[in-house]
Parts: structure tokens; sequence; C-alpha cells
């Protein structure tokens, strides 16, 4: 059986969602092989076999902390090592990356954004701020695919069978720019953004005060998003930001809460199954692609719904 | 460190021609390309222009030798890309402009920016730095920044949300900050590099008066696959690495449910999360 090469940028367990979905989309194309950009500890194969990986490449010695290019390089060893028949990633701006310099390195065709992947290698993705969607096809080299979250149900895990582990010598990655310093975000404890089943989000209406987005947000289970204007007021940090510059989502369910709508916006967030619009303009853009509306104040409404989910589930 | 050691700066800026995003875009023909009419210079590339305007205006501007050569790929009408550029305050301008080019994916795209940055590089002496922006507003993939580092063996700094040049031992060096998903990094690189940046860099300038006449003056220099020696057969649709096979708008959303709130409506909203099974 061919296999796939899944790239994985994972420092530590718990192997988060995304990666299990990765894993789960090459078994339905070939056999999962995996290249770690983090030598594995035991604990991390046991968890990669179980999610089905049969094999796994991971660099000699740690690699160099630079800016994508020792990353792009590993990944493009392990597939001439491997020759497998397409390469999955995640779809972040640096697995996006990776995915382009090992194209280039590679000689093979990348495609970004895929939310499905057909075992003949076409490729679904959504276009221009998700108003069309295509159909691609890699048409030279190894299929390079980065895979945006949410776009398949990882598998259960299975009986762990024996995993073979390749040593990948570390090769030059050329000139690069060097990391200098790195600094956490604060943890929330809320789920990421873009793996989100439930997000709330709030815009220049929230003026300030964010605080009837988060207690919804919590109330569901959701993460906070924001509007460019909300982020740029300094409300809500700009991890938070959804949209053409900010993140694109595609949750169950999208609450947005004091945005007008812009296109801008819309490009992160219209994908998503259900949208709640709450807005105190009736002609906001926002409402010819909200699912329910309310014209109305977020500050009564917003408040008003957490207190009912209170009620229900008291 | 001297304030004289301060050395010039040749900056290439790529500028791209792109359909409107507040207009309906549409995928057309065989190749399921986006019909071009009502084009602008790509928003997302004005902020690199202005990072590389501030860049070289902290050293002097083209007084003191620096340069700021907007580079636009793209069909006849493309050049407007260009000579928006030149009213907004680029130095000079560069049209790359041929017809084996229609349909280019990233990777030809990116062949093709690589050959016209050595040819510029050829014609004025080595490029320090090539800027872009995060992203095209059309198609939105943000592969060609990388790959043109790739392709051009640059150190690559990419999304860059706050970018400055500091001389380090009379050295240029840019140094930057990136925002990722979970942490914030500061990265360096020696020169030449390859820089993206975002929205957050800064906030880019309108053209004025003074800038749209001057612009009448400034030099615009029109180049052909031949002219930087790429085989057409590698770039366009033919040369693409990937093809589109099939394209359809998506479906419009279903008008929806709208309600003015009556007092209750914080309370309608659970009872239609109830009724979808969201909550
Ligand atoms: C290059 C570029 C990239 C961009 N990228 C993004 C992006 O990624 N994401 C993004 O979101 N934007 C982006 N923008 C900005 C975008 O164009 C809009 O300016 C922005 O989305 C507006 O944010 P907003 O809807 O919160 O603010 P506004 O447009 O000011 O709307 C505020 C809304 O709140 C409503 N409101 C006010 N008070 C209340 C209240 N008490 N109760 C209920 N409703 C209320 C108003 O009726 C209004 O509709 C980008 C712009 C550019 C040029």
């Amino acid at each position: 059986m061919a296999s796939v090469l899944v790239f994985l940028d994972v420092p530590a367990l718990p192997l988060p969602r995304a990666a299990r979905e990765l894993l789960t989309l090459a078994r339905t194309v070939g056999e999962p092989v995996v290249a770690a950009a983090h030598r594995a500890e035991p604990a991390m194969l046991e968890a990669l076999a179980a999610n089905g990986a049969v094999k796994v490449y991971e660099p000699a010695g740690e690699l160099d902390t630079v800016l994508v290019a020792a990353k792009a390089a590993f990944l493009a060893d392990a597939a001439n090592a491997e020759q497998p028949a397409a390469i999955l990633l995640g779809n972040s701006f640096e697995d996006r990356e990776i995915a382009a310099r090992a194209g280039i390195k590679l000689g093979s065709g990348v495609i970004t954004d895929a939310v499905a992947v057909a075992p003949d290698l076409a490729v679904t993705k959504s276009v221009l701020a998700g108003s069309y969607t295509s159909t691609c096809r890699v048409r030279t080299g190894t299929p390079i695919i980065t895979v945006k979250a949410n776009s398949v149900e990882p598998a259960p895990e299975v009986p762990a069978t024996s995993l073979e582990r390749v040593e990948v010598p570390l090769s030059a990655a050329g000139p690069a720019a060097r990391v200098t310093g790195r600094s956490g975000k604060r943890v929330s404890g809320r789920p990421e953004l873009a793996e989100a089943r439930v997000i709330v989000a709030g815009g220049r209406g929230m003026d300030g005060d964010f605080g009837p987005v988060e207690e919804l947000a919590d109330l569901l289970g959701g993460a906070v998003g924001a509007s460019r204007a909300a982020t740029d007021a300094g409300w809500i940090e700009h991890s938070a930001q959804v949209g053409q510059t900010g993140k694109t989502v595609s949750p169950q369910l999208y609450i947005s809460a004091g945005i007008s709508g812009a296109i801008q916006q819309k490009a992160g967030m219209q994908t998503a199954k259900v949208i709640v619009a709450v807005n105190k303009d009736a002609d906001a853009p926002v409402f010819e692609i909200a699912d329910f509306g309310i014209v109305g104040d977020v500050f009564s409404v917003l408040p008003q719904a957490a207190e009912e989910i209170r009620k229900r589930r008291a | 460190m001297q304030e004289s050691a301060t050395h010039p700066l040749n900056i290439v800026v790529l500028v791209k021609h792109v359909p409107d995003a507040q207009f309906d875009r549409h995928l057309t023909g065989p190749g399921h390309t986006l019909n071009r009419a009502e084009s602008i210079l790509s928003e997302l590339d004005e902020y690199a222009l202005e990072a590389a305007l501030q860049l070289a205006e902290a050293r002097g501007g083209e007084a003191a030798g620096n340069r700021v050569t907007a580079l636009a790929m793209g069909p006849a009408a493309a050049v407007n890309a260009v000579k928006k550029s030149l009213q907004i305050g680029a130095y000079a301008g560069v049209h790359l402009n041929d017809d084996a080019l229609a349909g280019s994916d990233a990777a030809g795209t990116s062949l093709a920016l690589a050959a016209a940055v050595r040819a510029i590089a050829d014609s004025q002496g080595p490029v320090d730095l090539v800027i872009t922006g995060m992203a095209s507003t059309d198609g939105e993939t943000s592969l060609v920044p990388a790959q043109l580092a790739e392709r051009l063996q640059l150190a690559q700094v990419t999304f860059a949300s706050e970018l400055d040049v500091a001389d380090v031992d009379g050295v240029p060096v840019v140094k930057a900050r990136r925002d990722g998903d979970s942490f914030t990094e500061t990265v360096e690189a020696p020169l030449p590099a390859l820089v993206s940046v975002t929205d957050q860099a800064n906030s880019p300038r309108y053209p004025n008066f003074k800038g749209i006449m001057a612009a009448k003056k400034k030099p615009v220099t029109v180049l052909t696959l031949a002219e930087i020696g790429v085989d057409p057969a590698q770039v366009g649709f033919d040369g693409a690495w990937t093809a589109v096979a099939a394209s359809a708008p998506r479906p419009p959303r279903s008008q929806g449910t709208i309600i003015t709130d009556d007092g209750t409506a914080g309370v309608q909203l659970v009872e239609y999360l109830a009724a979808q099974k969201l909550i």
C-alpha cells in the first residue's frame, strides 16, 4: 500500500485534534507515515501508533531554531526517503510555508486550504473568501496538501502495531532568519479558535467590553473571536481576529455580536454551519448571511441569552 | 558603530493587480481563472510598500541612494498596480508582462518573480530586501513569498507585524516580530532577506496630489520572459504544477429569520439554538 507522509510539529502530548484529523485523513488514502519535527518520546510514539502511523521519520538532532527553512529541509529529506503518494500538513501560516518551500525542493505542486481530500487525491477547497468551492489536483511531483482544521472527524484509536523509526540526517537549511525570542500567550482555557465548534465573536459594537461575549462563549464551551475593529482597538488580543487577515473558521455555530459584516470579516466566517447575528442596525450586511438575526443591543441580548442558558441548566 | 556606516537599501516590493473584493468575483473559462475586470492594487500590498518606504526614508530616501522598486507580474492592465505604487511613493516600477504567464500557479509565479528580481539586481546592483504582502487577496494561499525565499535562497522573515532594519556593527540586520497562534516570536536575519508584512505592520499612506503628479515622471520598465531568461513552458497553464478541475459558486445562504428585539430576543436566541441542537 502506498504511504502518505503527515508532517507533525507537535512538541508534546496530548496529540491535538488537528494532528489526529490529518492521520485519519491519511488512512483514507494510504498508510500513514509521520515526519515529526521533534524527536519523539516513547509516549508520543505510542500515540502516533494508536492513530494508525506505521513509521516515523525524526530529525537526527534538534532542528535549528530558524524560521521555516530547517523544517522544510527536513520534510523534503523525509519525503525523498519515503517516496510517499502524498504529503499532508496542517493549514497554519507556518505549515503552509513549510509546504511551500518543500514543494520547490521536491518539484511538487502544493494545494492549501483543503477541506476534503478524495482517495484519488482530488482536493476540495473554498476560494475567493469562501464565495467559491473548487476542486484541484497536483499535476507535478508528489501532491503536497495543507488541510484546514475541522475537515474530518478523527477516527477512534486502534491497537498499536509496531512503529518503525527512521532518523533523517540534518541537512543545511540555507540562509534563514534566527528566532531570537519567544513569548507564550496567555492561556485562556478556551478551545483554539481555528478548531472550535462554537465561536462567539465581538466587534466595534462591544464598545470596549468583551465581558458579555466571553460569558456566552464560556457557557457554550466556545472560543472568543473578534473583528479587526475590536482587535485594533486593543479590546482583545490580535490572535482572536477572524477574517481575511485573521483566522478562517468553519465552526458549527458562529455568533456575531456588534459586527457589521464587512467583506474582510465574512471572508473568515461565512462557511460556518449556523450564523447568528446580533446588531442594532437592521441594515448591517451581516444579516444577509445570518441564519438567525436579531436587531437589538448586544448589551441586553447577550446577557439575557446567558441568563436563559443558566436557567435551563439549573 | 557610526552613523556614516548606514548604507542605502535596494528594496523590491511585489505588488499584485487583483480583482476588487468589494465586487462579486467569478471564476470562468476552462482554466477556472478569475475575471480580472475591476482590478486594483491588492490592499495587502499597500502594507508592503509602506514598510519599504519607511525603511528607505529612515536612511535618507532616494537622495541617499536608497531604492524602492515596485514589481508587478500580470497582463497589460497590471501596470496600474505599478502606477498606483509610484503615486503612493515607490521610486521606480517594473512590469513583468508576457502572454505565456497566463494561468501560472504559485510555483510558476515564484519562478518568474525570482528571475525578475535577479534581472533587477543585474541592472541595479544587489537587492537587499524583497518585501511582499502577507497574501494576495485573490489567490489567498501565501505560498509565493516562501517559494520566492526558497528559489532566491534568501532568509525568510514572513508575517512580520513589526519590522525594522538596524545596523549592527555597520551591517544591516532585519528585525521583526511575528505573531503565531500560541506565541509571539522575534526574529533576526542578515540581508539580503525576503520579508512579508501583515496588516498590523503599519498604516499605509494614500497618494496625494504631489505624488500623483510626480509619478508621471517615474520610470516603468516592462520585462518579458525572454528578457529575464525564463522558458515559457515552465510557467502559465502548461507549466503549472497544480490545476483547477472544477469550480462552483457557493450556494447562497438561504434567507434566515430576522427578528427585532422586543425584550425577549435573548430567550428566543436560546430557543433557536436548542431547536438547532446547538445547546
Ligand atoms: C486589508 C484589510 C484587511 C482586513 N482584515 C479584516 C479581518 O481579517 N477581519 C475583520 O473583521 N475585518 C478586517 N478588515 C476591516 C473590515 O473592513 C471592517 O472595517 C471591520 O470588520 C469592521 O469591524 P466591525 O464590524 O467590528 O466594526 P464596524 O464596521 O464599525 O461595525 C460595528 C457594528 O456594531 C453595531 N453596533 C454598535 N453598537 C452596538 C450595540 N450596542 N449593539 C448591537 N450592535 C451594535 C453597529 O451597528 C455596526 O454594524 C480589514 C480591512 C482591510 C482594509
